[in-house]
């Protein structure tokens, strides 16, 4: 049968980030369409009405939105390669609760360093906590599932691009707070299908002060 | 209730005015897995809680065997996974990632905005309102076609969306505000109409009406 897969996606979003790693993870041949944030495609609009968002994977011409769910249909709608969920009901219900963590708390502090004038230093500073809490979930553990790469990793990982602008605007250094996080997030970049995915430092940083200028913050 | 096993041990800290802890309760009737339910006081945690969900310190937290599980829409799929009778997820990927992002759309849109009606007066509430309808009537399309979100039987949305079924439409009477008008929403009151009715035949034959566990020996 012939498999029509489609991402529609923006390259700086640590969300479409996901989706293109697990794709990659499971060897899954995609179009790749850009989105200008700005000025959203018919197509993105008709496939995603309720959010608008992207990313948005459509498989045969069939829509998946929101970035965990899509990893979780990939994972099972391609069962064969590299899983990226465990088997087990209790480990992946524990798989899922810290992803889901990270999209509670992760972005939503994150996102008050850098687009909420005057929240930087308390938005810094409960990030560094949210990274500690984390880091104390990886342990002494290679990947967050443990010898497997997986999708906690996956969950995460894209955020590591946006580091140098937390870092910038919130004044902190992550590398001396989460050491054990910086490392992890290098031994995933040793993997081609995070290398491909994530952006540039420089290149967000540019993005972020487009950005900014936009939401009158600079 | 079935006799409890004893290679299983299943409690659920829950609180019974609480539609995530409901839910919960939903699900392992469904399932006829007893279990031993704690009430939690909100404003007093117990340690056993804190214990067990340190992250959120919330309820509900269903601890299967010793291993506590937490956040809600996480417990059912582990509830679905491990006692397969009465599967509440479809099987097929595409139609588990559309009930995956409708439970979600309940519980991240339509609750958060929907909660906001209680604390507003005025043009105020009436913008929280209409809003809130915006996002339901997504819920009303859906249901078009269909006796229930999980096709001709209950599933994993229409769990989830209970808290709009019962909570929602019951904070009409207490602020005076029909959210959920008939008129503007027949396919959910005809889905609210239809849960009532349903049945949980558990294995030992009696009849458990989604109500009854909704509503529980409390009342509510």
């Amino acid at each position: 049968m012939a498999e029509e897969v489609i991402l529609l996606d923006f390259w700086a979003s640590m969300f479409g980030m996901r989706t293109k790693i697990a794709l990659a993870e499971k060897r899954v041949k995609y179009d790749y369409r850009k989105e200008d944030l700005w000025n959203k495609s018919s197509l993105l609009l008709e496939m995603n009405p309720v959010h608008k968002k992207i990313p948005v994977l459509i498989h045969n011409g069939k829509p998946v939105c929101e970035s965990l769910i899509q990893i979780e249909y990939i994972n099972e709608t391609w069962p064969d390669k590299n899983s990226l969920l465990p088997s087990d009901p209790y480990k992946r219900a524990h798989a899922k609760f810290w992803a889901d963590f990270i999209d509670k708390k992760v972005n939503v502090t994150a996102r008050r360093i850098w687009a909420a004038k005057g929240e930087e230093q308390e938005a810094a500073k409960e990030f560094i906590e949210i990274l500690k809490t984390l880091e104390s979930e990886l342990g002494d553990k290679k990947y967050f599932g443990d010898e497997t790469f997986g999708y906690v990793d996956i969950a995460l990982i894209g955020f590591y691009s946006w580091f140098g602008v937390y870092e910038k605007f919130g004044n902190i250094s992550i590398e001396s707070e989460c050491s054990k996080l910086i490392a992890w997030a290098k031994r995933c970049l040793e993997r081609e299908s995070v290398a491909k995915a994530l952006p540039e430092s420089e290149k967000v940083a540019t993005f972020v002060s487009d950005c900014r200028k936009k939401l009158g913050l600079e | 209730m079935a006799e409890r096993s004893d290679s299983e041990e299943v409690k659920l800290l829950g609180m019974w005015a609480s539609p995530f802890s409901r839910r919960i309760e939903i699900a392992l009737t469904l399932k006829d897995v007893s279990y031993e339910f704690s009430e939690e006081d909100i404003t007093n945690k117990s340690s056993l809680l804190l214990q067990l969900n340190p992250v959120y310190k919330m309820i509900p937290v269903l601890v299967h065997n010793g291993k506590p599980i937490s956040e809600s829409l996480l417990i059912l799929e582990y509830i679905d996974e491990t006692w397969r009778d009465n599967p509440i997820l479809p099987q097929d990927p595409y139609e588990r990632a559309m009930a995956r992002f409708w439970a979600k759309f309940v519980d991240e849109q339509i609750y958060v905005t929907a909660m906001k009606v209680v604390g507003k007066i005025g043009e105020e509430r009436d913008a929280v309102v209409e809003a809130t309808r915006d996002l339901l009537m997504f819920l009303e399309k859906e249901l078009v076609g269909k006796d229930f979100f999980g096709g001709r039987s209950l599933g994993f949305v229409d769990i989830v969306a209970t808290l709009v079924a019962f909570w929602l439409m019951r904070t009409e009477e207490i602020v005076g505000v029909k959210v959920v008008p008939v008129e503007k929403f027949p396919e959910i009151h005809r889905w609210r109409f239809e849960l009532f009715e349903v049945s949980i035949k558990t294995k030992t034959t009696s009849f458990w009406a989604v109500t009854e566990v909704l509503t529980g020996v409390n009342g509510c």
